[in-house]
Protein backbone atom coordinates (compact mmCIF):
# COMPACT_ATOMS: atom_id res chain seq x y z
CA UNK A 1 0.00 0.00 0.00
CA UNK A 2 1.25 3.51 -0.77
CA UNK A 3 1.81 6.21 1.85
CA UNK A 4 -1.38 7.93 0.71
CA UNK A 5 -3.23 4.62 0.93
CA UNK A 6 -2.10 4.17 4.54
CA UNK A 7 -3.04 7.74 5.39
CA UNK A 8 -6.51 7.31 3.90
CA UNK A 9 -6.98 3.98 5.71
CA UNK A 10 -6.25 5.69 9.04
CA UNK A 11 -8.48 8.63 8.15
CA UNK A 12 -11.37 6.34 7.14
CA UNK A 13 -10.97 4.37 10.34
CA UNK A 14 -11.05 7.51 12.53
CA UNK A 15 -14.08 8.89 10.69
CA UNK A 16 -15.86 5.57 11.10
CA UNK A 17 -15.03 5.38 14.82
CA UNK A 18 -16.32 8.91 15.34
CA UNK A 19 -19.43 8.28 13.27
CA UNK A 20 -20.27 5.32 15.50
CA UNK A 21 -19.26 6.79 18.85
CA UNK A 22 -19.93 10.49 18.16
CA UNK A 23 -18.16 11.45 21.36
CA UNK A 24 -15.52 13.86 20.03
CA UNK A 25 -17.70 16.09 17.84
CA UNK A 26 -20.60 16.17 20.28
CA UNK A 27 -18.32 17.03 23.20
CA UNK A 28 -16.51 19.72 21.24
CA UNK A 29 -19.70 21.27 19.89
CA UNK A 30 -21.33 21.39 23.29
CA UNK A 31 -18.26 22.94 24.86
CA UNK A 32 -17.75 25.54 22.10
CA UNK A 33 -21.42 26.55 22.13
CA UNK A 34 -21.30 26.89 25.88
CA UNK A 35 -18.28 29.20 25.70
CA UNK A 36 -19.88 31.35 23.01
CA UNK A 37 -23.21 31.63 24.85
CA UNK A 38 -21.61 32.34 28.23
CA UNK A 39 -19.48 35.15 26.77
CA UNK A 40 -22.50 36.54 24.90
CA UNK A 41 -24.41 36.70 28.17
CA UNK A 42 -21.47 38.22 30.04
CA UNK A 43 -20.64 40.98 27.54
CA UNK A 44 -23.94 41.72 25.76
CA UNK A 45 -22.14 42.17 22.43
CA UNK A 46 -25.25 43.38 20.56
CA UNK A 47 -25.18 46.62 22.57
CA UNK A 48 -21.56 47.37 21.58
CA UNK A 49 -21.05 46.26 17.96
CA UNK A 50 -17.61 47.86 17.63
CA UNK A 51 -16.26 46.19 20.75
CA UNK A 52 -17.93 42.94 19.70
CA UNK A 53 -15.99 43.04 16.40
CA UNK A 54 -12.75 43.67 18.26
CA UNK A 55 -13.09 40.80 20.72
CA UNK A 56 -15.02 38.25 18.66
CA UNK A 57 -11.94 36.84 16.93
CA UNK A 58 -10.33 36.11 20.27
CA UNK A 59 -13.47 34.58 21.76
CA UNK A 60 -14.03 32.35 18.76
CA UNK A 61 -10.49 30.97 18.63
CA UNK A 62 -10.06 30.53 22.36
CA UNK A 63 -13.39 28.68 22.45
CA UNK A 64 -12.29 26.46 19.57
CA UNK A 65 -8.88 25.86 21.12
CA UNK A 66 -10.32 24.60 24.39
CA UNK A 67 -13.03 22.63 22.62
CA UNK A 68 -10.53 20.94 20.31
CA UNK A 69 -8.41 19.89 23.27
CA UNK A 70 -11.25 17.72 24.56
CA UNK A 71 -11.37 15.94 21.21
CA UNK A 72 -7.60 15.57 20.89
CA UNK A 73 -7.32 13.60 24.11
CA UNK A 74 -10.37 11.57 23.15
CA UNK A 75 -8.94 10.62 19.77
CA UNK A 76 -5.86 9.05 21.39
CA UNK A 77 -7.79 7.45 24.23
CA UNK A 78 -9.37 5.19 21.62
CA UNK A 79 -5.92 3.97 20.64
CA UNK A 80 -5.03 3.15 24.23
CA UNK A 81 -8.22 1.19 24.85
CA UNK A 82 -7.71 -2.55 24.28
CA UNK A 83 -4.00 -1.96 23.67
CA UNK A 84 -4.60 -0.98 20.03
CA UNK A 85 -1.64 1.38 20.09
CA UNK A 86 0.68 -1.62 20.40
CA UNK A 87 -0.74 -3.00 17.15
CA UNK A 88 0.22 0.30 15.50
CA UNK A 89 3.69 0.17 17.00
CA UNK A 90 4.13 -3.26 15.43
CA UNK A 91 2.66 -2.32 12.06
CA UNK A 92 4.84 -1.83 9.01
CA UNK A 93 2.84 1.21 7.88
CA UNK A 94 4.70 4.52 8.34
CA UNK A 95 4.01 6.09 11.73
CA UNK A 96 3.73 9.53 10.15
CA UNK A 97 0.80 8.31 8.02
CA UNK A 98 -0.92 7.28 11.25
CA UNK A 99 -0.31 10.77 12.67
CA UNK A 100 -1.39 12.53 9.48
CA UNK A 101 -4.57 10.44 9.22
CA UNK A 102 -5.52 11.24 12.79
CA UNK A 103 -4.65 14.93 12.46
CA UNK A 104 -6.76 15.14 9.28
CA UNK A 105 -9.66 13.43 11.03
CA UNK A 106 -9.39 15.87 13.94
CA UNK A 107 -9.24 18.73 11.43
CA UNK A 108 -12.50 17.54 9.88
CA UNK A 109 -14.14 17.19 13.31
CA UNK A 110 -13.16 20.73 14.36
CA UNK A 111 -14.22 22.06 10.94
CA UNK A 112 -17.62 20.42 11.40
CA UNK A 113 -17.94 22.20 14.74
CA UNK A 114 -16.94 25.50 13.12
CA UNK A 115 -19.60 25.07 10.43
CA UNK A 116 -22.26 24.80 13.14
CA UNK A 117 -20.70 27.37 15.44
CA UNK A 118 -20.04 30.17 12.93
CA UNK A 119 -23.68 31.11 12.20
CA UNK A 120 -24.61 30.84 15.89
CA UNK A 121 -21.66 33.04 16.73
CA UNK A 122 -22.56 35.61 14.05
CA UNK A 123 -26.15 35.83 15.31
CA UNK A 124 -25.35 35.96 19.04
CA UNK A 125 -22.67 38.63 18.55
CA UNK A 126 -24.61 40.46 15.83
CA UNK A 127 -21.51 40.38 13.64
CA UNK A 128 -21.29 42.27 10.34
CA UNK A 129 -17.67 42.06 9.22
CA UNK A 130 -16.33 45.29 7.78
CA UNK A 131 -13.47 43.60 5.93
CA UNK A 132 -13.55 40.92 3.19
CA UNK A 133 -15.54 38.04 4.70
CA UNK A 134 -14.22 35.59 2.10
CA UNK A 135 -10.75 35.85 3.68
CA UNK A 136 -12.17 33.99 6.69
CA UNK A 137 -12.35 30.94 4.42
CA UNK A 138 -8.54 31.03 4.35
CA UNK A 139 -8.01 31.95 8.01
CA UNK A 140 -10.35 29.32 9.47
CA UNK A 141 -8.72 26.24 7.87
CA UNK A 142 -5.19 27.56 8.47
CA UNK A 143 -5.97 28.33 12.11
CA UNK A 144 -7.77 25.04 12.61
CA UNK A 145 -4.84 23.10 11.20
CA UNK A 146 -2.46 25.00 13.49
CA UNK A 147 -4.56 23.87 16.46
CA UNK A 148 -5.12 20.24 15.51
CA UNK A 149 -1.76 19.50 13.87
CA UNK A 150 0.21 20.42 16.98
CA UNK A 151 -2.58 19.27 19.25
CA UNK A 152 -2.65 15.76 17.76
CA UNK A 153 1.10 15.49 18.12
CA UNK A 154 1.30 16.72 21.70
CA UNK A 155 -1.73 14.67 22.74
CA UNK A 156 0.17 11.61 21.49
CA UNK A 157 3.29 12.75 23.31
CA UNK A 158 1.41 12.98 26.60
CA UNK A 159 -0.35 9.63 26.07
CA UNK A 160 1.76 7.61 28.42
CA UNK A 161 1.82 10.16 31.19
CA UNK A 162 -0.45 9.80 34.19
CA UNK A 163 -1.92 13.32 34.00
CA UNK A 164 -2.29 13.57 30.25
CA UNK A 165 -5.45 15.69 30.40
CA UNK A 166 -3.53 18.28 32.41
CA UNK A 167 -0.30 17.97 30.48
CA UNK A 168 -1.79 18.64 27.04
CA UNK A 169 -2.89 22.25 27.69
CA UNK A 170 0.32 22.94 29.60
CA UNK A 171 2.39 21.96 26.59
CA UNK A 172 0.06 22.96 23.78
CA UNK A 173 -0.92 26.47 24.87
CA UNK A 174 2.58 27.99 24.95
CA UNK A 175 3.52 26.34 21.66
CA UNK A 176 0.28 27.46 20.02
CA UNK A 177 0.68 31.06 21.22
CA UNK A 178 2.18 32.45 17.97
CA UNK A 179 -0.50 30.70 15.89
CA UNK A 180 -3.23 31.80 18.26
CA UNK A 181 -2.01 35.40 18.02
CA UNK A 182 -1.93 35.20 14.22
CA UNK A 183 -5.39 33.66 13.86
CA UNK A 184 -6.97 36.12 16.32
CA UNK A 185 -5.33 39.15 14.70
CA UNK A 186 -6.22 37.98 11.19
CA UNK A 187 -9.84 37.31 12.17
CA UNK A 188 -10.11 40.65 14.01
CA UNK A 189 -8.65 42.44 10.97
CA UNK A 190 -11.41 40.95 8.79
CA UNK A 191 -14.16 41.72 11.31
CA UNK A 192 -13.12 45.32 11.99
CA UNK A 193 -11.77 46.13 8.53
CA UNK A 194 -9.16 48.35 10.18
CA UNK A 195 -6.10 46.55 8.89
CA UNK A 196 -5.00 43.96 6.33
CA UNK A 197 -4.82 40.37 7.59
CA UNK A 198 -2.11 39.42 5.04
CA UNK A 199 0.85 39.49 7.44
CA UNK A 200 -0.97 37.33 9.99
CA UNK A 201 -2.10 34.86 7.33
CA UNK A 202 1.49 34.53 6.13
CA UNK A 203 2.58 33.90 9.72
CA UNK A 204 -0.09 31.19 10.03
CA UNK A 205 1.05 29.56 6.79
CA UNK A 206 4.67 29.56 7.96
CA UNK A 207 3.65 28.19 11.38
CA UNK A 208 1.60 25.42 9.80
CA UNK A 209 4.41 24.40 7.45
CA UNK A 210 7.13 24.39 10.11
CA UNK A 211 5.15 22.57 12.80
CA UNK A 212 3.49 20.07 10.46
CA UNK A 213 6.91 19.13 9.09
CA UNK A 214 8.34 18.72 12.59
CA UNK A 215 5.38 16.66 13.78
CA UNK A 216 5.52 14.34 10.77
CA UNK A 217 9.27 13.86 11.12
CA UNK A 218 9.21 13.27 14.88
CA UNK A 219 6.07 11.17 15.24
CA UNK A 220 7.89 7.90 14.63
CA UNK A 221 9.92 8.47 17.83
CA UNK A 222 6.76 9.33 19.78
CA UNK A 223 4.99 6.16 18.65
CA UNK A 224 7.85 3.69 19.00
CA UNK A 225 9.20 4.92 22.33
CA UNK A 226 8.56 2.33 25.04
CA UNK B 1 26.91 -19.82 26.41
CA UNK B 2 23.18 -19.91 27.13
CA UNK B 3 21.22 -22.19 29.44
CA UNK B 4 18.97 -23.51 26.70
CA UNK B 5 21.42 -23.35 23.83
CA UNK B 6 22.49 -26.97 23.92
CA UNK B 7 19.27 -28.69 22.70
CA UNK B 8 19.10 -26.31 19.75
CA UNK B 9 22.78 -26.09 19.01
CA UNK B 10 22.50 -27.11 15.36
CA UNK B 11 19.41 -25.11 14.43
CA UNK B 12 19.17 -21.54 13.15
CA UNK B 13 18.09 -19.32 15.99
CA UNK B 14 14.70 -17.68 15.76
CA UNK B 15 15.10 -16.07 19.16
CA UNK B 16 18.27 -15.15 21.00
CA UNK B 17 18.38 -13.38 24.34
CA UNK B 18 21.80 -12.61 25.69
CA UNK B 19 21.94 -11.67 29.39
CA UNK B 20 18.77 -9.62 29.11
CA UNK B 21 17.42 -7.64 32.04
CA UNK B 22 14.55 -5.20 32.18
CA UNK B 23 14.31 -2.83 35.09
CA UNK B 24 11.35 -0.60 36.03
CA UNK B 25 12.63 1.90 38.56
CA UNK B 26 14.03 -0.29 41.33
CA UNK B 27 12.11 -3.41 40.22
CA UNK B 28 13.73 -5.91 37.87
CA UNK B 29 11.03 -7.67 35.82
CA UNK B 30 13.63 -9.78 34.01
CA UNK B 31 17.05 -10.63 35.38
CA UNK B 32 19.94 -11.75 33.25
CA UNK B 33 17.91 -14.02 30.98
CA UNK B 34 19.81 -15.89 28.28
CA UNK B 35 17.99 -18.08 25.83
CA UNK B 36 18.27 -19.44 22.32
CA UNK B 37 15.32 -20.91 20.44
CA UNK B 38 15.69 -22.46 16.99
CA UNK B 39 13.34 -21.83 14.09
CA UNK B 40 10.40 -24.19 14.35
CA UNK B 41 10.44 -24.35 18.15
CA UNK B 42 7.14 -24.47 19.95
CA UNK B 43 7.76 -23.08 23.40
CA UNK B 44 5.48 -22.58 26.37
CA UNK B 45 6.61 -20.11 29.01
CA UNK B 46 5.16 -20.79 32.42
CA UNK B 47 5.27 -18.63 35.50
CA UNK B 48 3.26 -17.01 38.22
CA UNK B 49 1.78 -13.55 37.84
CA UNK B 50 4.59 -11.02 37.90
CA UNK B 51 7.23 -13.57 36.92
CA UNK B 52 8.19 -11.52 33.86
CA UNK B 53 6.35 -13.47 31.12
CA UNK B 54 4.64 -10.46 29.56
CA UNK B 55 7.81 -8.39 29.79
CA UNK B 56 9.67 -11.14 27.98
CA UNK B 57 7.11 -11.28 25.18
CA UNK B 58 6.86 -7.50 24.82
CA UNK B 59 10.62 -7.37 24.54
CA UNK B 60 10.63 -10.03 21.85
CA UNK B 61 7.94 -8.09 20.00
CA UNK B 62 10.10 -4.98 20.09
CA UNK B 63 7.62 -3.09 22.27
CA UNK B 64 10.14 -2.86 25.11
CA UNK B 65 13.87 -2.42 24.93
CA UNK B 66 16.07 -4.32 27.36
CA UNK B 67 17.72 -2.31 30.12
CA UNK B 68 20.75 -4.58 29.72
CA UNK B 69 21.69 -7.28 27.24
CA UNK B 70 20.59 -7.94 23.68
CA UNK B 71 17.55 -9.44 21.96
CA UNK B 72 17.79 -10.84 18.45
CA UNK B 73 15.09 -12.35 16.26
CA UNK B 74 16.37 -14.27 13.26
CA UNK B 75 19.73 -12.60 13.88
CA UNK B 76 18.49 -9.00 13.90
CA UNK B 77 16.92 -6.63 16.43
CA UNK B 78 13.14 -7.14 16.82
CA UNK B 79 12.28 -3.77 15.28
CA UNK B 80 13.91 -4.91 12.03
CA UNK B 81 11.91 -8.13 11.98
CA UNK B 82 8.42 -6.76 12.52
CA UNK B 83 7.32 -8.19 9.18
CA UNK B 84 8.15 -11.69 10.43
CA UNK B 85 6.40 -11.62 13.79
CA UNK B 86 2.93 -11.20 15.24
CA UNK B 87 2.11 -10.48 18.84
CA UNK B 88 -1.09 -11.08 20.76
CA UNK B 89 -1.30 -9.51 24.21
CA UNK B 90 -3.79 -9.81 27.10
CA UNK B 91 -5.73 -6.96 25.51
CA UNK B 92 -7.42 -7.78 22.20
CA UNK B 93 -5.69 -4.92 20.32
CA UNK B 94 -8.92 -4.28 18.39
CA UNK B 95 -11.24 -1.27 18.18
CA UNK B 96 -14.46 -1.68 20.15
CA UNK B 97 -16.43 0.40 17.64
CA UNK B 98 -15.58 -1.79 14.62
CA UNK B 99 -16.75 -5.31 13.81
CA UNK B 100 -14.27 -8.16 13.88
CA UNK B 101 -14.03 -8.19 10.07
CA UNK B 102 -13.59 -4.39 9.87
CA UNK B 103 -10.81 -4.57 12.45
CA UNK B 104 -8.99 -7.33 10.64
CA UNK B 105 -9.31 -5.61 7.25
CA UNK B 106 -7.89 -2.41 8.72
CA UNK B 107 -4.92 -4.09 10.41
CA UNK B 108 -4.20 -6.28 7.39
CA UNK B 109 -3.81 -3.07 5.37
CA UNK B 110 -1.10 -1.81 7.71
CA UNK B 111 1.24 -4.73 7.08
CA UNK B 112 4.19 -4.73 4.71
CA UNK B 113 2.87 -7.57 2.56
CA UNK B 114 -0.63 -8.75 1.67
CA UNK B 115 -2.16 -11.04 4.29
CA UNK B 116 -1.65 -14.76 3.77
CA UNK B 117 -5.22 -15.51 4.81
CA UNK B 118 -8.34 -13.59 3.88
CA UNK B 119 -10.21 -11.93 6.72
CA UNK B 120 -13.03 -14.42 6.25
CA UNK B 121 -10.63 -17.38 6.46
CA UNK B 122 -8.93 -16.06 9.58
CA UNK B 123 -12.21 -15.43 11.39
CA UNK B 124 -13.68 -18.77 10.34
CA UNK B 125 -10.59 -20.60 11.60
CA UNK B 126 -11.08 -19.22 15.09
CA UNK B 127 -14.77 -20.04 15.00
CA UNK B 128 -16.17 -16.55 14.43
CA UNK B 129 -18.72 -15.71 11.78
CA UNK B 130 -17.07 -13.21 9.37
CA UNK B 131 -20.48 -11.70 8.58
CA UNK B 132 -21.28 -11.08 12.24
CA UNK B 133 -22.50 -7.47 12.34
CA UNK B 134 -21.72 -7.03 16.05
CA UNK B 135 -18.98 -4.64 17.06
CA UNK B 136 -16.04 -5.96 19.06
CA UNK B 137 -17.23 -3.90 22.04
CA UNK B 138 -20.30 -6.13 22.09
CA UNK B 139 -18.30 -9.38 21.96
CA UNK B 140 -17.85 -11.64 24.95
CA UNK B 141 -14.31 -11.91 26.39
CA UNK B 142 -13.84 -15.25 24.65
CA UNK B 143 -14.94 -13.87 21.28
CA UNK B 144 -12.54 -10.95 21.68
CA UNK B 145 -9.74 -13.37 22.39
CA UNK B 146 -10.57 -15.37 19.26
CA UNK B 147 -10.83 -12.24 17.12
CA UNK B 148 -7.45 -11.20 18.46
CA UNK B 149 -6.01 -14.57 17.48
CA UNK B 150 -7.52 -14.17 14.01
CA UNK B 151 -5.71 -10.82 13.73
CA UNK B 152 -2.30 -12.37 14.39
CA UNK B 153 -2.98 -15.39 12.19
CA UNK B 154 -3.79 -13.19 9.18
CA UNK B 155 -0.15 -12.73 8.23
CA UNK B 156 0.87 -16.33 9.07
CA UNK B 157 4.07 -14.91 10.61
CA UNK B 158 7.35 -16.77 11.06
CA UNK B 159 7.28 -16.05 14.79
CA UNK B 160 4.05 -15.99 16.77
CA UNK B 161 4.14 -14.49 20.27
CA UNK B 162 1.04 -15.09 22.39
CA UNK B 163 0.59 -13.72 25.88
CA UNK B 164 -1.91 -15.76 27.92
CA UNK B 165 -3.98 -16.76 24.87
CA UNK B 166 -6.30 -19.06 26.84
CA UNK B 167 -7.05 -16.72 29.73
CA UNK B 168 -10.63 -15.80 28.77
CA UNK B 169 -11.61 -18.99 26.96
CA UNK B 170 -13.75 -21.89 28.11
CA UNK B 171 -12.10 -25.30 27.92
CA UNK B 172 -13.53 -26.31 24.52
CA UNK B 173 -12.57 -22.97 22.92
CA UNK B 174 -9.11 -23.23 24.43
CA UNK B 175 -8.69 -26.76 23.04
CA UNK B 176 -9.76 -25.52 19.62
CA UNK B 177 -7.16 -22.78 19.87
CA UNK B 178 -4.50 -25.31 20.84
CA UNK B 179 -5.39 -27.37 17.75
CA UNK B 180 -5.16 -24.30 15.55
CA UNK B 181 -1.79 -23.35 16.95
CA UNK B 182 -0.60 -26.93 16.59
CA UNK B 183 -1.50 -26.78 12.88
CA UNK B 184 0.24 -23.43 12.58
CA UNK B 185 3.55 -24.81 13.83
CA UNK B 186 3.45 -27.73 11.41
CA UNK B 187 2.94 -25.63 8.28
CA UNK B 188 6.15 -24.24 6.79
CA UNK B 189 6.39 -20.64 5.64
CA UNK B 190 6.69 -19.52 2.00
CA UNK B 191 10.44 -20.27 2.03
CA UNK B 192 9.84 -23.75 3.38
CA UNK B 193 11.16 -22.88 6.83
CA UNK B 194 9.40 -23.93 10.02
CA UNK B 195 7.36 -21.44 12.03
CA UNK B 196 8.15 -20.64 15.63
CA UNK B 197 5.61 -20.32 18.42
CA UNK B 198 6.20 -18.85 21.85
CA UNK B 199 3.32 -18.50 24.27
CA UNK B 200 2.98 -17.67 27.92
CA UNK B 201 0.37 -19.19 30.15
CA UNK B 202 -0.30 -20.23 33.68
CA UNK B 203 -2.62 -23.00 32.40
CA UNK B 204 0.11 -25.54 31.81
CA UNK B 205 -2.25 -28.46 31.22
CA UNK B 206 -4.05 -26.74 28.35
CA UNK B 207 -0.82 -25.80 26.62
CA UNK B 208 0.81 -29.21 27.05
CA UNK B 209 0.15 -30.38 23.43
CA UNK B 210 2.04 -27.32 22.17
CA UNK B 211 4.90 -27.58 24.61
CA UNK B 212 7.76 -28.97 22.57
CA UNK B 213 9.81 -27.10 25.13
CA UNK B 214 8.65 -25.65 28.42
CA UNK B 215 10.51 -22.95 30.22
CA UNK B 216 9.64 -21.40 33.55
CA UNK B 217 10.16 -17.88 34.73
CA UNK B 218 10.42 -17.23 38.44
CA UNK B 219 10.82 -13.69 39.75
CA UNK B 220 12.31 -12.64 36.43
CA UNK B 221 14.82 -15.48 36.23
CA UNK B 222 14.75 -18.37 33.80
CA UNK B 223 14.48 -21.91 35.06
CA UNK B 224 14.95 -24.58 32.38
CA UNK B 225 12.44 -27.39 32.59
CA UNK B 226 11.89 -30.64 30.75
CA UNK B 227 9.21 -30.73 28.06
Amino acid sequence: MTYLGHLLAHLRKDLRLEWRARDSVNGMLFFALLVVVVFALAFDPTAYPTIARQISGGLLWVGLLFASMTALNQSWSRELRNGVLDAHRLAAAPASAFFAGKALANFLFVTAVEVVLAPVFAVLYNLHPLGRTSVLLVILPLGTWALVGNGTFFAALSLRTRNRELLLPLVLLPISAPALLAMIQATTAVLTGESEPGLWINLLIAYDIVFTTLCVLLFDFVLRED
Amino acid sequence: MLPLAAPFATANAAVTLDRVSRVYGSFAALRNVSLTLPEGASVVVLGENGAGKSTLLRMLAGLLTPSYGAVLLFGAPPREQLHRLAYMSHAPMLYDELTGAENLRYFAGLQASPASLTVEEALSRVGLDPALPRRVGEYSQGMRQRASLARVLLQQPDLLLLDEPFSNLDVSSARHMVELLGEYTTIANAEGRPRTLLLTTHQAELARPLAQTTITLEAGRLKPAAA
